[in-house]
């Protein structure tokens, strides 16, 4: 067996910070990247434009009907081939990229949802004030979207925190890269609980973070 | 203000189908400043799809709205602009529910007309106290009553200074003990001079309020007078028909 967990963790708790760090670097990222893509996306999904609708409905459908560590290939090793000029941009770009396209088709769907359940009467009735129709949107329509759609959109941020670890795979420094460092120092599974545990802290984090806004944001029941 | 020889609303030859329901089948109407036009008739006759196309809320299948004189449909027409000076009110109310009544008035004027927020917000407390809803000011719509929701409603249009109000049956979705409040702020505004176009099924508000009743029936402005001509001596049989059933 070795050394046990708490060992472990007290010798390389330095290794443990910065995967953790990276984690929530990437974690960010995702997020914010994914929830401002997805809420684009699902704005062109519910235009009257058919072209338009019809793209984010391809995105959707392609972004959420292959794996994410597919389309971490493909940005990691397509990308940078047929563009050489982005060869100079570090790699974990081209993760992140892929990271934040998946998450935003996921979030474009929550958000569509969460605007097609608000009452039509509510952007009758900015427009019909005069309005505009981007005003309308961010300030009538997204508030009372978001505030119906925040447990769904929790989990996606959940999820979204845990598939960074598919960053690992191409060698960035997260969580999930500490095992391979520590794996070199014949450290096979004590350092999976410690993973674990940091990515279970993170997450439960989330969501009391989220039943925290959730709570603000019902001031107007 | 506005030449009174130009109608602030003008429909030319309006017709609005639903697939291939045809609601409306040509209207022509003229709506003057200062003038107090009720529009009654039958369910399904057109009388708020017609009031939806005033501000185009609903785009007309054919025909052209004008207001103050710019056809509405106009590629060249400012539509946001325009609308903030057609002034509505919806039977269901759609008061924001995310903000509070102060917001619910100020937001517009001061995203869309950059009014300062200060004076935004002195405007709009005026405004609430005229139609008795001082004390809720910073309430959200949820802790206010139907009758209380219209009232903000209809000072929530009022604050961007509109040429003309459209009440889309204003009091059908309130309690009846509410409903007196809220026609005594529409008359109110009526007597101050505003120019009104109302749908309604208040018959005798209708009568007490209006310079011209319009009876919509089929698509079409079946009939059309003052109150005494059209209540007391209809010539369609459908509007005699229409009000032995409503009187």
């Amino acid at each position: 067996m070795g050394k046990g967990i708490l060992e472990v963790f007290i010798q390389y708790w330095p290794v443990f910070l910065q995967g953790a760090l990276g984690t929530l670097k990437f974690a960010a990222i995702a997020v914010l990247g994914g929830t401002v893509v997805g809420t684009l996306v699902s704005i062109l999904h519910l235009s009257k434009n058919r072209l338009l609708s019809g793209f984010a409905g391809v995105y959707v459908n392609v972004l959420r009907g292959t794996p994410l560590l597919v389309q971490m290939y493909i940005s990691y090793f397509f990308i940078p081939m047929v563009i050489p000029a982005l060869n100079s941009i570090d790699k974990i770009y081209y993760v992140l990229f892929a990271l934040t396209l998946n998450s935003s088709a996921y979030v474009s769907e929550v958000i569509r949802g969460g605007i097609n359940a608000v009452d039509k009467g509510q952007t009758e009735a900015a427009r019909s004030l005069g309005m505009s129709a981007k005003n309308c949107m961010i300030r009538i329509i997204l508030p009372q979207a978001i505030k119906n759609i925040l447990p769904a959109l929790a989990n996606e941020y959940i999820a979204m925190i845990k598939e960074t670890s598919l960053a690992g795979t191409f060698m960035c420094y997260e969580l999930m890269y500490t095992r391979t460092l520590l794996a070199n120092k014949y450290l096979v599974w004590q350092p999976l609980f410690i993973i674990a545990a940091i990515y279970l802290v993170m997450t439960l984090s989330l969501s009391w973070l989220v039943k925290v806004l959730e709570k603000r944001m019902s001031v107007s029941d | 203000m506005t030449d009174k020889n130009i109608p602030i609303i003008e429909t030319v030859d309006l017709h609005k189908s639903f697939g291939s329901l045809q609601v409306l089948k040509g209207i022509n109407e003229k709506i003057y400043s200062g003038e107090v036009v009720t529009i009654i008739g039958p369910s399904g006759g057109g009388k708020s799809t017609f009031l939806r196309c005033l501000n185009l809320l609903e785009e007309p299948t054919s025909g052209t709205v004008y207001f103050e004189g710019n056809a509405l449909d106009s590629k060249s027409t400012n539509l946001n602009q325009h609308r903030q000076k057609i002034g509505m009110v919806f039977q269901l109310f759609n008061v924001f529910p995310h903000l509070t009544a102060l917001e619910n008035i100020t937001i517009t004027p001061i995203l869309e007309k950059k009014i300062p927020k200060e004076q935004a917000e002195k405007e709009a407390m005026e405004l609430l106290r005229q139609v008795g809803l001082e004390d809720k000011a910073n309430e959200y719509p949820r802790k206010l009553s139907g009758g209380q929701k219209q009232r903000l409603a209809i000072v929530r249009a009022m604050a961007m200074h509109p040429d003309v109000m459209l009440f889309d049956e204003p009091t059908s979705a309130l309690d009846p003990e509410m409903v007196k409040g809220v026609l005594n702020v529409i008359k109110g505004l009526a007597e101050s001079g505003m120019t009104c176009v109302i749908v309604t099924h208040e018959m005798g508000f209708a009568r007490e309020v209006s310079d011209r009743v319009l009876f919509i029936d089929g698509g079409i402005v079946a009939e059309e007078g003052t109150p005494e001509e059209v209540f007391d001596h209809p010539k369609n049989p459908r509007t005699k028909e229409f009000l032995s059933q409503v009187l």
